[in-house]
């Protein structure tokens, strides 16, 4: 079973907290793979706020590959960093030869282009990349966006930490929002692709449970933008309707509740909202979903929430200071990073809620 | 001896009298509706004995005895009424399986030999019980308590938009409706399928009617039922149970004009309007309801004279999927002022999908429904050739409409119905859940409803007398004597019950797999033992 967890702060924070924050609780999971994205960087990534930084884990053949194409489609490397790794037989971890984060500056002729056409030339060139690199297994595209950085690895977290170094605090590598999660997806094959959080132009999401609705959900989004691609997981549907609801329809959050878990028709015909949550409900139905699931997103302004499946069979806490607002699977792991906090606050959600946390770090609880 | 004539050793069935058991109380004649046996005599030889010693004498005697007609209209049809109301077992039907009886009518009449009924050949073989529920929640997704867990057990009927095409626009964060829109009423999986008063009796119909009013207000069951072709009673078209009826307009449009003239009076809209094209049972065929079963209260009714009503097996004046939709569709859904969804029913066949296709592109999106109805669905009459030959089994078709949808990012926006021999093997709620994972948004049932009010007809070739307007028990036939035998109250009873019983069963479905709303296209959820079938239905093989 997965353990999930997020760290939202006013602060820059290194990933030895997600570590922490999930080491915890791994009781609850089967320690088979550590996987994180940071958003809004800090550190070396500080100055580069508005470049896309490609994640990607890769053979020799396979940076010949990303090299090629992307020079074809004209970006310039801005800036790269590689991961110190700290090889040991000891450490139970499947390692790729080459972990990089590169910044890249956009290609020339986008130089006037609009907001939406780098978007579609980032998103465009990821797909690109993957498919490249997917042909004999060469490597590994995470994310390709913007002050985003993905990092994805099979084996021990306490032994992924400690091969990337991230143990070690340290202020060149720093994020004000982490999502984390310590498992790879052991349901199917073991695959880089298939361990959350799961990234798509500005949004994150992250999962446990099973979504049992993956068949109908998967087959309605392959259709609907080009960009979903992969269901490795079935958890990946989460975050592609998350998308679809506030990218590409552009309806406000708030509606995402109303697509995952519909409310049942005898609820919604006592709403003053009734007609549209009607359409909502027929129009969307094949993206609801069943759980048991509770789900930990990141949207592209840095709103960080959590929502589950209208059965709530899978808990998550939310727990807080002024400054750090920590989502996860289990209390232990808020206490570990917040010991400080008072606990009194701390807010287990119910299946009718969105928790949404800002960026001023206040917390609202909105009811479906 | 006459080798041409018809033999006992051609009929169907052959009746099993016992004369040694028989009191002649002349029950099973009067109960017989189709004459198909008589009082009769026998010369019989005896030998007794009546002295202290054997003193044999030979005795002829004439008995009074029952016997079989052989006849080819008069004759058996195995419905075991006469079994039925025999106070001594005296007297049954059994089926000979050496029988040649159309053959011999074929060659007798130079006609096509009719019934009613289902398709009688391989209907042993369902796919359908070749399909498991395969996908058990466990550990990661617990199953549910199907007693006390809440279950959303609703189905859309009517036009479903893509997002993209609902006129919304955005008031202080919020989406608002711009405009009204096609509309979709939410109902149970299972539509009370398509049978007109006419093929029916009114004492059956009513029964269900009455069955669907009780399970929408009393059960919390908001199932719908369809007229079939033939209008309905205007008492019932003036009342407020219309909602819960769904009016059915195919090619002969018997009852309209009645519809129409009560318009004005009606105090709610039907559920809805299915266009019907075709029939799973006899597909191609038009209907046909015999001049002996129009009644008076059914010529009042449809606005006809006694005689054979024949719906033309098309719609007059349609000639592409693109007129129809332009024409019935519009103006169905311009009668009833955009209120209420019209849908359209056709027969599964090797066609199906290109229909759904292009209903599925149409841009005026009234197309409310898609009702596909195989192979294995009944009729009140229609020749053999058609019932046994003609047709195309629904699973399949479904499962290939679903995934046409699916290919152009449709699925959902015209809801798929299925029918077809649901619950044939008296099952409902394990067709209709096996259907909705496949694709299917409901079902519809038809023949089963019958069966539970008392029909004795089955698919190896019992009874399916429905054509003749003699049903024994009262279902199909207009004959005063005859409809009498149906109790209407047990009828809608029965029928209750049934229905409270499948949705329990629905959710029993429901509750190992995890979901509290219906499975649409879930199946990931289901397995079958045959690997063809498996292929085909794009589900996983076991054994
Ligand atoms: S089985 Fe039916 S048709 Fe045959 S003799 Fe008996 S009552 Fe008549
Ligand atoms: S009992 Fe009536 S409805 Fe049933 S098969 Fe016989 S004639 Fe048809």
């Amino acid at each position: 079973m997965c353990r999930i967890g997020a760290i939202k702060s006013k602060n820059y924070m290194h990933p030895s907290k997600a570590l922490l924050l999930m080491r915890s609780q791994q009781k609850g999971h089967d320690n088979s793979g550590f996987a994180m994205v940071m958003q809004d960087l800090g550190g070396i990534f500080e100055d580069y706020k508005d470049l896309p930084i490609l994640s990607m884990a890769c053979t020799d053949e396979g940076l010949n590959i990303a090299d090629n194409i992307l020079a074809e489609e004209g970006f310039l490397r801005v800036m790269q960093w590689c991961p110190e790794t700290n090889p040991d037989p000891k450490l139970i971890i499947e390692t790729m030869p080459h972990y990089l984060f590169q910044v890249l500056q956009y290609p020339k002729a986008f130089k006037y282009a609009t907001p939406e056409e780098k978007e579609d030339l980032l998103i465009n060139t990821r797909l690109r990349l993957r498919k490249a690199l997917e042909v004999d297994e060469e490597g590994y595209v995470y994310s390709f966006w913007p002050d985003v950085i993905t990092l994805k690895e099979i084996g021990d977290p306490k032994d992924i930490g400690t091969y990337f170094g991230l143990w070690k605090e340290s202020k060149d590598f720093a994020a004000k929002i982490i999502t984390a999660q310590c498992r790879q997806n052991t349901n199917y094959d073991i695959v880089r692709y298939a361990a959350h959080p799961f990234f798509l132009q500005g949004y994150t999401s992250l999962a446990n449970g099973e979504n049992t609705f993956y068949e109908k959900n998967k087959l309605f989004q392959k259709k609907l933008y080009k960009g979903y691609v992969g269901f490795e997981s079935d958890s990946q549907c989460f975050l592609y309707t998350l998308h679809y609801l506030n990218k590409v329809l552009k309806w406000p959050l708030h509606y995402y509740k109303h697509i995952i878990t519909p409310l049942p028709y005898d609820e919604i015909l006592n709403r003053k909202d009734e007609k549209i949550l009607l359409k909502i409900k027929e129009s969307l139905a094949h993206l609801e979903i069943n759980g048991p699931n509770t789900i930990i997103s990141t949207m592209p302004d840095g709103t960080v929430f959590t929502c589950c499946d209208s059965k709530k069979l899978r808990p998550v806490v939310i727990g807080s200071t002024d400054e750090t607002v920590v989502i996860t699977s289990e209390v232990t792991g808020i206490n570990e990073i917040l010991p400080e906090r008072n606990w009194e606050e701390d807010i287990y959600p119910h299946e009718r809620e969105t928790v949404v946390i800002n960026n001023d770090m206040k917390i609202e609880r909105w009811q479906q | 001896m006459k080798v041409n004539e018809l033999g006992k050793d051609d009929l169907l069935w052959q009746i099993e009298y016992n004369s040694d058991r028989c009191t002649f109380c002349g029950k099973c004649t009067a109960a017989c509706p189709f004459d198909a046996i008589e009082a009769s005599v026998e010369k019989r030889r005896k030998v007794i004995s009546e002295g202290p010693t054997p003193t044999p004498k030979i005795n002829f005697q004439t008995v009074p005895v029952i016997k079989q007609n052989i006849d080819i209209q008069n004759f058996c049809r195995g419905c075991g009424i006469c079994e039925k109301v025999c106070p001594n077992e005296a007297i049954r039907p059994v089926k000979n399986p050496d029988e040649r009886f159309a053959m011999k009518v074929r060659s007798y009449t130079g006609n096509s030999f009719t019934r009613g009924g289902r398709n009688n050949l391989n209907t042993n073989e369902r796919a359908f019980d070749k399909i498991q529920i395969g996908r058990i929640s466990q550990m990661t997704d617990p199953s549910l308590d199907a007693q006390r867990h809440t279950f959303e057990m609703l189905a859309p009927f009517g036009r479903i938009l893509p997002p993209q095409q609902i006129p919304l626009h955005m008031v202080d964060g919020k989406l608002e409706l711009e405009d009204n829109l096609p509309p979709v009423r939410w109902i149970y999986p299972i539509i009370i399928g398509d049978m007109s008063i006419g093929a029916l009796s009114g004492r059956m119909w009513e029964a269900l009617a009455i069955a669907t009013a009780y399970l929408n207000e009393e059960a919390g069951i908001p199932i719908r039922m369809c007229s079939g072709e033939g209008g309905m009673p205007v008492r019932l078209l003036k009342s407020r149970y219309l909602k819960y009826m769904i009016l059915q307009i195919a090619s002969g449009h018997f009852g309209w004009n009645r519809i129409i003239n009560t318009m004005p009076d009606m105090v709610e809209d039907p559920a809805g309007i299915i266009i019907k094209i075709g029939q799973g049972a006899k597909p191609g065929d038009g209907g046909l309801l015999q001049a002996k079963k129009v009644a008076q209260h059914i010529q009042e009714i449809r606005g006809v004279p006694k005689t054979d009503l024949l719906s033309p097996p098309n719609h007059q004046g349609l000639y592409s999927i693109e007129e129809s939709v332009q024409k019935m569709f519009l103006s169905l859904n311009a009668a009833f002022k955009f209120k209420v969804p019209v849908a359209i029913k056709v027969s599964a066949s090797v066609t199906s999908v290109s229909v759904y296709n292009n209903l599925l592109r149409d841009p005026y999106n009234i197309v409310g429904g898609f009702f596909l109805d195989g192979i294995y669905g009944g009729t009140g009459a229609a020749h053999e050739i058609s019932l046994n030959h003609t047709g195309h089994p629904v699973l399949s078709k479904l499962r290939d409409c679903y995934l046409a949808a699916v290919h152009q990012g449709k699925q959902g926006q015209i809801p798929l119905w299925a029918a077809g021999g649901m619950g044939m093997t008296g099952n409902l709620a394990a067709d209709a859940f096996k259907a909705i994972c496949l694709g299917a948004n409901g079902v519809f049932t038809g023949k089963l409803m019958l069966q539970i009010a008392g029909c004795v007809g089955n698919d190896h070739g019992k009874c399916n007398a429905c054509n003749t307007g003699l049903c024994p028990v009262g279902i199909c036939t207009q004959n005063p004597v005859l409809v009498k035998r149906l109790d209407i109250d047990k009828v809608a009873e029965n029928i209750v019950n049934y229905f409270i019983a499948t949705d329990q069963e629905i959710k029993k479905l429901m509750a190992p797999i995890g979901n509290s709303s219906l499975p649409v296209g879930r199946s990931d959820a289901l397995v079958s033992i045959d690997s063809s079938i498996a292929e085909k239905l794009q589900i996983q093989y076991a054994c």
